[in-house]
């Protein structure tokens, strides 16, 4: 009996159905409670999918609040219209409209200003967004000043008046399940993973073709709509606006409930907006009797409630609740895959022997320290190079040079032809280059197959809506089922629902070069492949690189395991001092009296 | 506007502008040593000004008890942290500590506050005030040194947050201005110079070049610096983060306490004044990019003199014209900047 309960979907059945026994047994007071914690969590939902899961923050919530419930309040009492929104006719459906407008163009332009900044600037710009339109509200005359406007019309919908509160209560929580589901459903897709790696692993997502700006503005403007999706609510709810609920405070109220709450999940944002509305009612009637005179004392409590849980929980109470939860009701992975789904095309590879990548002259100097002098090198289509030298030598400048994250201060790089010059590593990702990282860079508490899916990004084209909507199920079956693919390929194939930072290092590098084959790649940049695998999977490393050479793939290595790279390659360059200093077949390598030098200090 | 009216708002606004310059610095100071967004740094300021105002007033301000409790909680933290290893010098640093706040204590209860000559009103604020800000560093960051960014301005705002409340509590609802330092005033050209404004020239002038120098030419503004640029490089060369941070909290307090003092006699301020305040100097800071200090200082002086003169002309748009310069500022770092950062 408790086991059927607890599973996720009948516990959602068992909450909708509370919410729709609720208006019906609470006193009115409680249902007033209610429908505010509704439409708190609808902005705080916002705030758990900028912060939580994007890793940035904004105290501006409350202002996009005020300007859905100002758009509406203005459109539906101003008697006399200007000309141009005499469309609106008083209709509460157009002050929705013309609220979302206003706001996402106001999230446009913030997010344009400051995204492509350090973290440190959207919050700073949302602080004096918020502070500028709560002063801006209080001074309009037009809307009552700091006493604001009454009189606001009752929503009307399939006939029935929104007139009570018990009433809208059910509009309120019908939006804020269905924003809950739009929310969970983009998490779940290809723009999610994309979404998901903004924090901590943006870099990564760069080389694997995703517009990290965009998925942040993507974020930012979705978090702004609920908040003013939510001010909408509460300006026909309560049928009168004025600045106060808007201001700057509430909007560091919005950020406190979802740090409560819980940033990591959805359901932090409902237990966050419900802990601390309750709360400070309780405060509120508390305090003041304890200290004796009145005032907001709950903002101390609330200060240092949120203090002792960023040192003690980050994760919020949700955290903390799954935690007591037995192993087998957490949630794991809700992945379905489907093996008829069918295979994503496949990039034209070039000719064998085929020059892709060429490195002409590339110099690159750090101040006065020259890291790379003079280096040329190529790479050709099915042919699997090394390039190797002493710590210090100057090939992970090389790599970077070669990987366009970084550019060359004189020379340039060309592949396929192109010269990558101002080319962003995003860019280059598109043209057919994939790599690995010498620093394992993947997403810890992902799964391995929604990291290695994330290197097939750029192979879907299916953006935010439909994958809100859950619109683009089939391209999404054809990128997991890649991923399988490749995982398998690799020899991971056991491991696709562990979480990603669960695995040993070793597999972790190899997930790296399957995450880089999902982006089907002609050329393949590996930094210190081998590093940290025992010796039967670099047999298998060898094996698949072998293969995939024979498939003419161009692969280029950076290694300091020797056995591997002379069983394995075809050519060697070998770096010192920034410098080339022989290059050539394996063999010529070995007995080169230059390396020898370099490597072993040469014979005196 | 008149020639007359001119000299009078930029008296206004380079006043004001001064006290943003000195807040926009401790902010740049405390953001490059410990990554931390001071938002509370306003409440220094408040906290200040409504201690001084309480003492002239032969009131005893109740902050002497805040010090006595956060030093005893710190105190208790401390001691628990090095329960197994409790040396005796550990030992003689906390009774040094707890003395210095019963000490302060007893002297607020004991002396005649409201007859005290007026520097040493002064001083006995800062003696009260300056501690606070180690201890607020040592309470509430310092175990999140090496938390992501975003973690330490939520704490940060936290923080702000709890002692606008504690300051309600402390202060009261009511705004509160002290006596201006001398009563006699100038004659520049037209308009009378007050001498106050006088003062906060000067001592901002001062305190600047102070800071100067003591980051130029001292080995602790060298640490302090090495820090800023490397945390783990300086802590390998023996630096402190620890003292950094206890060490900047502390300027800022310092800073902020005395920014309150000075102007105090042209302002009246509540207990809830100190977040605007410290928010244009963090207009400032943006203005420097978050990086360097004249450009802050020149930034912030210039938010002081727009605030001045859009009071004149649009009185009612002051406060939205003074946080929308950011504006281009941010516009000009976007179109220049190209780097995709992770998470530190």
């Amino acid at each position: 009996m408790m086991n059927a309960v607890m599973k996720p979907k009948n516990l959602m059945i068992v909450g909708l159905l509370a919410i729709l026994l609720a208006p019906l047994v609470l006193p009115v007071y409680q249902v007033t409670l209610l429908n505010y914690i509704g439409l708190y969590a609808l902005v705080v939902l916002g705030l758990v999918l900028l912060t939580g899961v994007g890793g940035m923050t904004s105290f501006g919530q409350a202002a996009f609040v005020g300007l859905g419930a100002y758009s509406t309040a203005y459109l539906t009492t101003t008697q006399q219209l200007p000309a141009w929104l005499e469309w609106t006719a008083g209709s509460p459906w157009a002050g929705l409209l013309v609220g979302l407008i206003l706001t996402a163009a106001v999230a446009l332009f913030l997010g344009a200003v400051t995204l492509k900044l350090s973290g440190h600037y959207l919050p700073l710009g949302t602080i004096a967004w918020g502070i500028s339109l709560y002063y801006l509200f209080g001074t309009m005359t037009s809307m009552g000043g700091h006493t604001g406007v009454s009189g606001l019309p009752s929503l009307s919908l399939f006939g029935i008046e929104l007139d009570k509160g018990e009433k809208i209560f059910y509009l309120i929580w019908a939006v804020l399940v269905v924003a809950i589901i739009i929310t969970r459903n983009l998490l779940n897709s290809r723009e999610g993973r994309a979404i998901r790696a903004l924090k901590g692993g943006q870099l990564m997502a760069e080389a694997m073709g995703v517009n990290t700006f965009r998925s942040k503005m993507v974020i930012f403007l979705i978090s702004a709509l609920f908040a003013a999706l939510s001010g909408w609510l509460y300006a026909h709810t309560q049928r009168f606006v004025n600045p106060t609920p808007f201001g700057l405070s509430m909007g560091i109220d919005y950020l406190f409930m979802a740090l409560i709450g819980g940033v990591s999940s959805v359901w932090g944002a409902l237990l966050g907006a419900g802990v601390l509305t309750m709360l400070k009612q309780w405060l509120q009637d508390l305090l003041p009797m304890i200290l004796g005179s009145d005032g907001q004392y709950e903002t101390i409590v609330f200060g240092l409630l949120i203090v002792v849980m960023m040192q003690r929980w980050p994760g919020g109470l949700m955290s903390l609740l799954v935690k007591l939860l037995p192993a087998k009701y957490r949630q794991s992975h809700d992945i379905k895959l489907n093996d008829q789904a069918a295979e994503l095309p496949r990039r034209e590879l070039p000719n064998k022997g085929d020059l892709v990548l060429e490195a002409c002259d590339v110099t690159r100097k750090f101040g006065g320290l020259v890291a790379n002098n003079q280096m040329n090198l190529q790479l050709h289509a099915g042919e699997i190079l090394a390039l190797i030298g002493p710590n210090g030598a100057g090939k992970s400048t090389m790599f970077n040079q070669l990987s366009s994250v970084d550019t060359p201060t004189e020379g340039e790089v060309k592949f396929l032809g192109q010269s990558l010059k101002g080319k962003s590593s995003r860019e280059v990702a598109q043209m057919g280059m994939s790599r690995t990282f010498q620093h394992v860079k993947l997403l810890g508490t992902m799964t391995v197959l929604e990291n290695v899916a994330l290197g097939a990004h750029m192979r879907g084209s299916k953006g935010v809506i439909p994958a809100a909507l859950h619109l683009e199920r089939e391209e999404e079956q054809r990128l997991l089922k890649e991923a399988k693919y490749q995982l398998e390929r690799v020899g991971l194939g056991d491991y696709l629902y562990e979480e990603a930072g669960s695995l040993a290092l070793g597999q972790q590098r190899i997930l790296e070069i399957a995450r880089a084959l999902c982006a089907d790649p002609c050329v393949l940049l590996l930094d210190e492949p081998a590093a940290g695998l025992r010796f039967k999977e670099k047999q298998a490393l060898a094996e698949l690189l072998t293969k995939l050479r024979s498939e003419g793939m161009a692969i280029l290595l950076v290694e300091h395991d020797m056995d591997f790279v002379m069983g394995l390659v075809d050519r060697i360059v070998v770096m010192e001092f920034g410098e080339k200093i022989a290059e050539g077949l394996p063999e010529e390598i070995q007995t080169n009296p230059a390396v020898l030098e370099a490597y072993l200090g040469g014979a005196e | 506007m008149n020639f007359q009216i001119a000299l009078l708002l930029g008296q206004d606004g380079i006043t004001n502008g001064a006290i943003y310059a000195l807040l926009a610095l401790s902010i740049l100071l405390v953001f490059t040593v410990t990554r931390i967004l001071l938002i509370p740094l306003g409440e220094f300021v408040t906290f200040g000004a409504l201690t001084m105002a309480a003492i002239q007033m032969g009131k005893a301000p109740a902050l002497e008890w805040l010090l006595l409790a956060l030093t005893l909680i710190e105190c208790g933290l401390d001691a628990y942290h090095f329960r197994s290893n409790l040396g005796s010098k550990r030992i003689q640093t906390m009774v040094l500590k707890v003395a210095y706040a019963v000490v302060m204590v007893v002297l607020i209860q004991m002396l005649p506050l409201a007859e005290l000559p007026m520097a040493f009103q002064a001083l006995l604020t800062l003696a009260l005030m300056v501690p606070l800000g180690p201890l607020m560093y040592r309470l509430f960051f310092q175990p999140l040194a090496d938390a992501p960014a975003l973690v330490l301005l939520i704490v940060s705002i936290a923080v702000h947050v709890a002692m606008v409340g504690v300051g309600l509590l402390l202060f009261g609802p009511e705004g509160a201005r002290t006596e201006p330092f001398s009563d006699t005033a100038f004659r520049l050209g037209p308009v009378m110079m007050k001498s106050q404004t006088l003062w906060v020239i000067l001592v901002s002038i001062l305190l600047i070049v102070t800071l100067f120098l003591t980051f130029e030419r001292t080995l602790y503004g060298k640490a302090l610096r090495a820090t800023a640029v490397n945390r783990t490089g300086a802590r390998l060369l023996g630096i402190s983060p620890v003292f950094a941070g206890k060490a900047t909290f502390g300027l800022a307090a310092f800073i902020g306490s005395l920014s309150g003092i000075l102007i105090a006699p042209i302002t009246t301020l509540y207990f809830d004044s100190g977040f605007i305040i410290s928010l244009k100097g963090f207009v400032g800071a943006i203005i420097g990019g978050l990086i360097s200090y004249p450009l802050a200082a020149v930034g912030a002086v210039a938010v002081g003199l727009i605030e001045a003169f859009s009071m004149f002309w649009a009185s009612t748009y002051k406060e939205i014209i003074v946080f929308t310069l950011i504006i281009p500022f941010l516009i000009w770092r976007s179109m220049t900047s190209h780097h995709v950062e992770d998470e530190e």
